[in-house]
């Protein structure tokens, strides 16, 4: 555990990417199997006890510090494991000198946990550690370590350290389970690859750039629709179908319709939406992502649930099709064998993503101007001569989304952000007015919430709205801060809907700061009228 | 009779002393301020008179470039104030000059700690207990995850990078006035003897600490050297040149802060610290608590800082204690 955590503590204050891998390598080249595997289990998916969870830190603690203290520490903090690790109360050295289990010893012990004897056997491993260990060992074993490392560094780290292609790791990966021992038998000592074949495993997705300033050629670029639902990979091989999301989960259990209505043994990309009649009156139409969300997150699905938001994927890529893996054709081609492979699907459940016709790129601009469906999120750009490529590599696959819409609320309430935010109320509650707030002969009119961001704003705007805050305050609700409602934010969003969450009746889809409006004052921001006026489901 | 203590108001801008007129640290331009230590968020200028001990007074002459109603006082000494208020500056610990101020009047005692520690500190005296009524102590570092490490746990941790590391240079973010000194005498008393090289903001406020005879060993300016003399030296700057522009004429430096707030992880990583060094001239939450019970006072007063976790304290320990609502202290640089 000591070299993990040093390892840990090392990576969290690293700055270059070049210098993680290296950390990162390095320990996986020196410290042996399974430590090594777990480890880098922990660096990239995360590991799951169900026993511990960030509640079970939080009941631990309370029991040994003052329950208030504890808040206000976990508030500045703004790490629950990190918060626990430093206030943990150290067992006197002399009677109990620390004895650090190794990553194994604690992973057996995290994994033999029940709810319930989690509360005394996690106390006596953190009795053995020191701060740093204790650190670890809680981000470890509560999953998420949030140091600045991400599931494909972690991967890359492991491809440089026993000279392999990160590329075939990410294509084994999900065929193997922590601590990876055949993922390090064959990299580290040359063994047999792992098999792959006849198991309905995720392939990793291709991934789009934003267009941003761009300007390409329609001849080498074919465009489709950009589907507001959730990107999914349909698998089907050996009798077996999973539907995988985009981080590679299996979600085959939430939409059991369509594990029924894949029968080609195949690998298929695409866009999961709930069906809609509303959008555009069209036949076969998609519904809103308010509509879809119903449906996401279930263990058990209703019948009532699969009756009144029935899904269906809209294809738009193929990449394995009776057992010839298709991903080094081209995009032109594969799209041809995806057109030729429709007829064998039921058209209840799967459709085809059209591609977009323009006569050229401004063309295309004004098409994706005048689209109003609401599943409509912008446009896909995808080279025609590209191979579907794991990741995002540049200039293949580019997203154009719709311009967002904007609205000036008033800041309300805010909020200390965690992570590299830790300390900074860097989350914001908005509202707008639901009257007419210079209409004094009739009382005025009342801020509602509409929505919350935490995103927009650069760190230097982030150490002046903290600022703000803080000299702003009116009333304060534990961890929450009420300002005193001066200033306006103007807040971009991609849609809004009727919602019975807020007060206002009304929320926002990614809703971020687009601009800080330091100069206007808070009774020019918009009434709840104007924001409702943009409802389009 | 008027109400016990009724003669010391907490007020927005500071703490006024009602009979005798003065305010202490206040943060706007007054008749008269007594002033606790050097620190620019304690010691503004624009007085029509300031109380303080020599080297405050000389660190703020160095500052505001006037000596103009300076009015020394010495650690022990009491002076007579306006309205029958006398007032005796005592060490603090926190910087060199700086001072807990003892007000008496009507029989009643009360105590502004302004900034202090309780770490031995070679630059500066320790503070001292005082018997008082009302205790107005500050709250900087008060949240129980606050604890300083022993200092030379953190001398050990910088001297080992620097061995690691001899093509390199360490650069040490430290405030210009306290901070720098005390790690540098701290590093010469861990044993290292090298020059040690300053970013100019930091050559004044170290000269004046020498002229006070605290020793800082050979300092060098980073201006007068080329990249190859400070190979496998440690480089002092003010923090926020810490990601500036300047830093690019070091050879590869490898970036340390010293601060209590370097104790939290997210803390190092928002000022992309590589090296966290926990040091701090503030008490941390052990200190704090272990001064409130030894001063031992009928009532506590806390200001800035995070006051509501060791009002809380106060209160688990049937401690009177009050939040005062002080503005303009800015906590975050130590």
């Amino acid at each position: 555990m000591e070299e993990f955590a040093a390892l840990i503590d090392a990576l969290v204050y690293t700055r270059s990417r070049n210098e993680k891998l290296r950390l990162i390598a390095e320990y996986l080249q020196t410290t042996a199997d399974p430590d090594r595997g777990w480890a880098l289990a922990a660096l990239s998916d995360g590991l799951d006890f169900p026993a511990v969870k960030s509640s079970t830190i939080r009941n631990l603690m309370k029991e040994r510090v003052d329950p208030v203290l504890w808040t206000l520490s976990r508030d500045f903090v703004g790490d629950t494991a990190e918060t626990a690790s430093l206030l943990w109360p150290q067992p006197d050295a002399q009677k109990t000198p620390p004895s650090p289990p190794s990553v194994s010893e604690a992973v057996a012990a995290l994994q033999g946990m029940t709810r319930i004897s989690v509360m005394s056997e996690l106390p006596r491993l953190l009795d053995r550690l020191d701060p740093s260990g204790r650190y670890a060992l809680l981000k470890l074993a509560t999953g998420g370590m949030r140091i600045g490392v991400s599931a494909r560094l972690a991967k890359t780290a492991f491809a440089q350290a026993f000279g392999v292609s990160v590329d075939t790791v990410e294509e084994y990966w999900h065929a193997l389970e922590p601590p990876y021992a055949e993922l390090f038998a064959w990299a580290a000592d040359g063994a047999d690859p792992p098999d792959t074949e006849n198991r309905p495993l995720f392939r990793p997705f291709m991934l789009a750039h934003p267009l941003e300033e761009t300007v390409v050629d329609l001849a080498h670029y074919a465009a489709e629709w950009k589907w507001d639902g959730i990107r999914v990979q349909m698998v089907h091989v050996a009798g077996e179908t999973r539907v995988y999301s985009r981080s590679g989960d299996d979600i085959s259990h939430t939409f059991p319709e369509l594990v029924e209505a894949l029968g080609v043994p195949a690998v298929l990309d695409g866009e999961l939406l709930v069906r809609g009649s509303h959008q555009g009156g069209e036949k076969g139409g998609a519904a809103s992502f308010n509509a879809l969300q119903q449906r996401l997150g279930r263990k058990k699905v209703a019948k009532k649930m699969l009756a009144e938001y029935p899904a269906f994927v809209r294809l738009y890529d193929v990449l394995m099709l009776d057992g010839k893996d298709l991903r080094d054709l081209p995009w032109s081609e594969r799209r041809e064998r995806l057109e030729a492979l429709m007829p064998r699907l039921p058209d209840t459940h799967f459709d085809l993503s059209p591609v977009v016709e323009a006569r050229d790129f401004d063309h295309l601009g004004q098409i994706r101007e005048s689209a109003r469906d609401d599943a409509i999120e912008g446009l896909m750009l995808k080279r025609r001569d590209s191979p579907y490529i794991a990741g995002r590599k540049t200039g293949l696959w580019y997203k154009w989304k719709r311009d967002p819409l904007l609205v000036d609320c008033v800041l309300m309430y805010a909020q200390r952000g965690s992570g590299k935010r830790s300390s900074f109320y860097s989350d914001y509650t908005f509202g707008c007015w639901d009257g007419d707030p210079d209409d004094h002969e009739n009382g005025g009119a009342e801020l509602l919430p509409v929505g919350k961001a935490y995103s927009g704003f650069t760190d230097e705007e982030l150490k002046k709205l903290d600022r703000h805050v803080r000299h702003h305050t009116v009333a304060r609700f534990g961890p929450v801060r009420e300002t005193d409602k001066s200033l306006v934010f103007e807040v971009a969003f991609d849609s809004v809907h009727e919602s019975r969450r807020h007060k206002s009746g009304l929320a926002m889809r990614f809703p971020r700061i687009h601009r800080i409006r330091w100069d206007k004052p808070a009774h020019e921001a918009d009434r709840i009228d104007a924001l409702r006026a943009l409802i389009r489901d | 009779m008027p109400a016990p203590f009724s003669w010391i108001r907490p007020e927005p801008h500071g703490i006024h002393v009602v009979p005798a007129e003065c305010w202490i640290d206040p943060s706007q331009a007054v008749s008269q301020a007594l002033v606790t230590h050097g620190h620019a968020d304690h010691a503004r200028g624009g007085h029509g008179e300031t109380v303080a001990t020599p080297a405050t007074l000389a660190i703020m002459e160095l500052r505001y470039q006037t000596r103009e109603g300076a009015k020394p006082v010495e650690y022990g000494e009491t002076i007579r104030l306006k309205g029958g208020v006398s007032a005796t500056y005592l060490p603090a610990g926190h910087v060199l000059g700086s001072a807990q101020i003892l007000l008496e009047h009507a029989g009643e005692r009360v105590i502004v700690t302004g900034d202090y520690k309780r770490r031995a500190d070679p630059t500066c005296p320790p503070f001292e207990v005082t018997p008082c009524d009302i205790f107005i102590t500050e709250a900087t570092f008060g949240l129980p995850v606050f604890c300083h490490p022993p200092i030379q746990e953190e001398m050990a941790k910088l001297l080992d990078r620097l061995a690691a590391h001899p093509d390199r240079c360490i650069l040490v973010g430290a405030y210009a006035l306290g901070k720098a000194q005390r790690v540098i005498a701290e590093l010469r008393a861990a044993g290292h003897h090298d020059p040690i090289y300053l970013h100019g903001a930091l050559e004044k406020m170290c000269r004046l600490y020498e002229e006070h005879h605290v020793g800082l060993g050979e300092l060098k300016l980073v201006s007068d050297h080329s990249r190859e003399d400070m190979r496998g030296a440690i480089v002092l700057c003010p923090p926020s040149a810490l990601n500036d522009r300047w830093s690019r004429r070091l050879p590869d430096p490898i970036t340390a802060m010293a601060s209590g707030w370097m104790r939290v992880r997210q803390r190092a990583r928002q000022r992309n610290v590589e090296l966290p060094l926990v040091i701090s001239d503030h008490a941390d939450w052990g200190e704090l608590t272990r001064t409130i019970e030894e001063v031992d006072a009928q009532e506590t007063w806390i200001t800035h800082g995070r006051e509501d976790a060791l009002l809380r304290w106060c209160q688990l320990h049937q401690r009177r204690a009050k939040a005062l609502a002080l503005v303009g202290y800015d906590d975050e640089d130590d």
